[in-house]
Formats: C-alpha cells, sequence, structure tokens
C-alpha cells in the first residue's frame, strides 16, 4: 500500500449514486477496452446536479481531473453495481474516497478493482472540508491532515480487506493466496 | 449454533457446518448472471485474468440476458451484444437469451413500429424477471449477477445478490466468490393488505423506516403469515428493492408456491435441476427484528430525490406530474400491469405516460388475458398508455438518448421503477416520484399524485 496521497480534494454530500457517479448513458463503454477506460474517465461525476455542484471534477475536454480525493457524506456509491463507477473515478485519476460510510457493492469494486481506496472516516468531515482544499493522507496511520495544518482527521483503517487493496485487488490477492494459477495478460 | 436463512445458505454452499456474521466464506456459486452492460466488462477481465484460451467453469451456470440497452441505435450498444454473443458460441454457454434467433449481429431499426418486436424467439427480456420465468431460481441455491436488482431473486428462498465485473469474472473462472457473511434483519409481516395497496408499498414502507442504508452490508429476511398470500410476483416486488435500503440480499422463506412456481418454470424450459430448500433455524440471531402489519399500510410514495423519501400518496396528492412510466424488475410484470389496467379501464390518462412490459413473456400475458373482451393490453392503449412490445430496462435507469420512455428534459415523473435519485431515468434534472401500480395509474389519470383508492371501486 502506498503510504501516502496528497492532493486536491472534491467535495460532495449524502448519497451520491452510481447514476451521479457514471451517468447510465455512459455505461455502453467497456472498462477492459483501454481507449473506452479513459472515456469513462472524461465522465465521471457527469451525473451530479450542476446547480449543487458548479465546480466540477472533470474541465471539459480534460482526460486527468484536478483532484486527487473525495471527501463524501453518508452512502456514497449507493445503487447499483456497475463496476464502471470506480473504473470512472480511478481512471479520471481519483486515488482515495475518505466518506462517512459506503453502500456495499461499491465498496467491493473498489477493493476488487484496486482502482481506489475506498476509507470511511471517523467523523463525518464533507461539512468542514471545501473543495480544491489541499490534503495528505496518510494511510499508514490511517489520518487525514490539511496542508499546512497540525490538526488530524482520523479514518478507519480497512480492515479485513486491507490484504486486498495492499496486493493490488482481488485477482493479485488469489494469486498470493494460490486460487488463480494463471499469469494476468499484459496488453 | 443456530443460523438464519442466508447463513444457513451460504454455510452449506462453503461446506462448513455453520458460519457466523463477519465471518469470510468461499462459496460456490449455483448461477452466474450477466448483460449485456456488465457482461463485456466481466469477459474483458476473464480473459485478462484466466487468458485468451480459459474456459468457463461451467457453460450450465453461466446465464447471460442482453436487456439494458437493446432497442437503441446507440453502435456501442449494439456491438456490447455482439460481444455477448461471440463469446457465447466460443464457450458453449448453454442459457443465453439472444435478441436474435439467426446470429449475424444485432442492430435496431427505430423506423419500425413500436407494436411490432425486433427480437427474437429466445430473446427474454428483463433478466430479473427472466431468470425465474426461465427456470434458473430455486430454493437453497446461490445466484450472483452483474446487476444490484439480482437480490430479487431472493424471493425463492435463495441467496441472491449484485456483484461487480471482476468478483463476477472471478465467479467464471473459479465458481466461487469470497463473501462476508451478513447480520440478518427479520421483517414479520402479518395481516393482508387492504384495497389499493400493492408488494410495492410493502417495501416502500420498510425503506421509509429503515433508510436508505439502513440495511448496508445486511441480509433481510421476511417471514410471517403474511407471507403465504403474497403472490411471488409481490415477493420479488419486495426483494428486488432491497438493495435500495443497502442491503446485500433479501430472502423470503420458500412455502408450496415457491415450490410451485420453481417447479412449473423449470419444466416449461427445460431446465429442471434437483435442489433441497432450506428454512432458517428456530432460535436464530438477528440484529433487527420488526413486525409489519400489511393490513394498516396505505398507498406509499417515495419522494425525489432517494427511495426512503416517504409519504402517502394521499398526503402529496397535489404534486403536479408531466409523466407517467410503468415498467422495470421492480413495476413492469404481468400483475403490475394488470393492477394498472384495473385503475384505467375505461378511462383517459391526462399526462404523457409510458408501459414498457419487462419481458415478451408479459407482453404475452397481458395480450392474452381477456377481461369483457379486452385484453389488459387493450385496456391500457385505449387509455391512452405509450405501450412498446420491447421489452426491456428501457427509461428505468435513463439510457443512451433515445431510449423508449426517457426524461429527457426536466420534468416530474411518478414511476413504478426502483430509484429516483438525480438522472437515473435521464435528465439530472428530472424529479422521480416512487409508487406502485395502482399509484402510478392514478397519478396518470389525475395528473398529480392521487390515492389510487379514489380510482378503485
Amino acid at each position: 500500500m502506498d503510504d501516502t496521497i496528497v492532493g486536491k480534494v472534491y467535495v460532495v454530500g449524502d448519497n451520491i449514486d452510481t447514476d451521479q457517479i457514471i451517468p447510465a448513458e455512459y455505461l455502453s463503454l467497456v472498462p477492459t477496452i483501454p481507449q473506452e477506460y479513459q472515456q469513462l474517465g472524461t465522465y465521471a461525476l457527469r451525473g451530479l446536479p450542476a446547480d449543487q455542484y458548479p465546480q466540477r471534477l472533470m474541465e471539459p475536454e480534460s482526460v486527468r481531473s484536478d483532484y486527487t480525493v473525495i471527501i463524501a457524506g453518508r452512502n456514497f456509491g449507493c445503487g447499483s453495481s456497475r463496476e464502471h463507477a470506480p473504473i470512472a473515478l480511478g481512471a479520471a485519476g481519483i486515488r482515495i474516497v475518505i466518506a462517512e460510510s459506503f453502500a456495499r457493492i461499491f465498496f467491493r469494486n473498489c477493493v476488487a478493482t484496486g482502482e481506489l481506496y475506498p476509507i470511511e472516516s471517523q467523523y463525518r468531515l464533507c461539512d468542514d472540508f471545501r473543495t480544491g482544499d489541499r490534503v495528505e493522507v496518510n494511510l499508514t496511520a490511517s489520518q487525514l491532515r490539511t496542508d499546512g495544518s497540525v490538526a488530524m482527521f482520523p479514518l478507519k483503517p480497512l480492515g479485513e480487506v486491507e490484504e486486498v487493496v495492499a496486493a493490488g485487488g482481488l485477482f493479485a490477492y488469489a494469486r498470493r493466496k494460490g486460487w488463480v494459477q494463471q499469469p494476468a495478460v499484459v496488453s | 449454533m443456530k443460523m438464519t436463512l442466508t447463513e444457513k445458505i451460504l454455510a452449506r454452499a462453503s461446506e462448513v457446518s455453520h458460519v457466523i456474521p463477519g465471518d469470510s466464506a468461499m462459496v460456490s456459486v449455483d448461477i452466474l448472471m450477466t448483460h449485456d452492460v456488465c457482461g463485456p466488462g466481466t469477459i474483458g477481465v476473464f480473459k485478462r485474468e484466466f487468458g485468451e484460451d480459459a474456459r468457463v467453469w461451467d457453460p450450465e451456470k453461466l446465464v447471460i440476458i442482453p436487456d439494458h440497452y437493446i432497442f437503441t441505435s446507440d453502435s456501442r450498444s449494439n456491438r456490447n451484444v455482439d460481444i455477448l454473443r461471440e463469446f457465447v458460441a466460443d464457450q458453449g454457454v448453454r442459457y443465453f437469451y439472444d435478441v436474435i434467433d439467426d446470429g449475424g449481429v444485432w442492430r435496431f431499426d427505430p423506423n419500425k413500429s413500436l407494436a411490432l418486436p425486433q427480437y427474437g424467439e429466445q430473446y427474454a427480456g428483463v433478466c430479473h424477471i427472466a431468470l425465474p420465468e426461465k427456470g434458473h431460481t430455486r430454493p437453497g441455491e446461490v445466484l450472483v449477477g452483474t446487476d444490484s436488482h439480482t437480490c430479487t431473486a431472493g424471493a425463492f428462498g435463495e441467496f441472491a445478490t449484485g456483484i461487480g465485473n471482476t468478483d463476477a469474472a472471478f465467479v467464471m473462472g473459479t465458481g466461487r466468490i469470497l463473501l462476508r457473511i451478513p447480520e440478518t434483519m427479520y421483517f414479520r409481516l402479518v395481516g393482508e393488505l387492504s384495497g389499493g395497496v400493492m408488494a410495492k408499498d410493502i417495501i416502500l414502507h420498510i425503506i421509509g423506516d429503515i433508510g436508505f442504508d439502513g440495511a448496508t452490508y445486511k441480509a433481510m429476511q421476511f417471514g410471517g403469515e403474511g407471507v403465504a398470500a403474497m403472490s411471488m410476483e409481490d415477493r420479488m416486488t419486495v426483494a428486488n428493492m432491497g438493495v435500495e435500503a443497502g442491503a446485500k440480499n433479501a430472502v423470503f422463506e420458500a412455502d408450496a408456491r415457491t415450490h410451485a412456481f420453481v417447479d412449473a418454470a423449470a419444466q416449461a424450459n427445460g431446465t429442471v435441476r434437483p435442489y433441497e430448500t432450506i428454512e432458517p433455524d428456530v432460535g436464530a440471531r438477528y440484529v433487527y427484528e420488526s413486525t409489519v402489519d400489511l393490513s394498516s399500510l396505505e398507498p406509499t410514495v417515495a419522494m425525489h430525490p432517494d427511495p426512503s423519501q416517504r409519504t402517502t400518496a394521499h398526503a402529496c396528492r397535489d404534486v403536479k406530474l408531466d409523466r407517467a412510466y410503468i415498467g422495470s424488475c421492480t413495476g413492469g410484470k404481468t400483475g403490475d400491469f394488470e393492477a394498472f389496467a384495473r385503475v384505467v379501464r375505461g378511462k383517459r390518462v391526462v399526462i404523457d405516460t409510458f408501459g414498457v412490459p419487462a419481458t415478451p413473456q408479459v407482453v404475452r400475458e397481458l395480450k392474452a388475458t381477456e377481461n369483457g373482451g379486452r385484453s389488459a393490453w387493450d385496456v391500457l392503449v385505449e387509455a391512452g398508455v405509450n405501450m412498446t412490445v420491447s421489452a426491456g430496462c428501457a427509461a428505468c435507469l435513463g439510457g443512451p438518448s433515445d431510449t423508449f420512455g426517457r426524461l429527457n428534459e426536466p420534468l416530474s415523473c411518478i414511476s413504478t421503477t426502483n430509484r429516483n435519485f438525480p438522472g437515473r431515468m435521464g435528465h439530472p434534472d428530472a424529479r422521480i416520484h416512487l409508487a406502485s401500480p395502482y399509484t402510478v395509474a392514478a397519478s396518470a389519470l389525475a395528473g398529480h399524485i392521487a390515492d389510487p383508492r379514489d380510482y378503485l371501486e
């Protein structure tokens, strides 16, 4: 596991569902086709209502977000089982989502794909941070720190799935465990 | 060690004598289901991880049902169905419910009439309704699918849950999935629904009680004497929306009605396979227990923007509407349309109303049922409902911009579907209210949210 993630945060509220993360009209993109993977990233969080989120995660025409960290409220990623959701965020350059809580399938898809760290915060953080704030996340210590501040915000350890994320996703973990013998096909 | 229904199913499927919540278990899968939206990506992960020449663990246990983006001119969506077909041919997958019968490639013709089917004999429509119709749901089994509403199959006394592409690819190669054993919440249903109240109202009521994340990571188990009077369709409607409370799975105890349905479907489709029903232990431990008196429920609405925004149809009857929609795995079954028809018979809807049957079988059943010389289909069309024979997921999840019934403008819509988050049915500023087929039908006649009890004789 990488020890530290540094970057700008994008802040969202409660109940951000998978349709807001990646609207259904883009689900015809197949994540394992490299060009379409990249395209999914350009639509990440496209479904957030424009009036509530005037600052967008993705600038028009850009393939890489200015933001690295998402801070969210309760039940992030609720809704569908589409793996396109963590993949769109990962392809956009997001490395970690810190939420008060996650919906189950989204959390699992983050772990299985190894695209994102889904980390729960000990306390609700989405009201205390503003989009554009710079932060440093220390994964080993399970702490979040605002750039230039000494105040620490505690995060919850990943627990039993940490091993899977650390290995780089389900298949890397499965190979380590001997459940899958074949080497991955490198494209 | 007393176990809940979910614990007992997962213990047997992982070949251990007992499991406790929080344990991880390597569970053998009886059925893996995928569709056109997540199938191509799952196949991509499968080939990347197991090799280009890898074989599916059991071609009899993989069920592939294109249903999401079928009747669209979006070329990538059409291509995705072709990817499934190629994989099926290569792997010898037995249960593939293709859109077309003759192989080749699938292309939709938007100029053809909505009254004419563009699909062949094999096409099965919405996966969660097609699975039981085609005899792929059985008590005691483990069914996983690349769709969150896979939990619908819990209506048949089995463990059923939605998974992502990567997990599905792992199942495709190994036949197994690593699952954490969920804690179980128990809902005891007692009494009977009163007139104008439907199964949809039960689950909207429960989600309103426990919240949109009230069952996150947990199993929802439904039992009690109120279940006996519920049809299999009713149970499917309730189990279907378990995921809207965050549940991992939702499960009903199987009874004589379950067995009759399952056995008949398997016989009719040549999918007979032995199964062994599992019952929960008396004295099993539940993390939450509640009793729902069905006779006390009223027509219920979940207001925009999430399924837990519960109110009664009566309380919000002034909310103005532009659109009504009936369809999807939640509210697009034969009984849902028949209920709708009961309300609109002999009357006219006053707002744009779209009807999308879940499966071709639903289309056939609606056209066949005669009541006073008119089929339910006739009644709906005569009431002004825009009915299509193109069974599928359609506008429930928005889809490509040419999807039938899609909200392409910021309209106010009442729908028999399952989700009402911003953008769910298309336009990000559209407002979606969820309700039963009765309530949606009454609202379509009124032009605002209406209590169906005012419209039913």
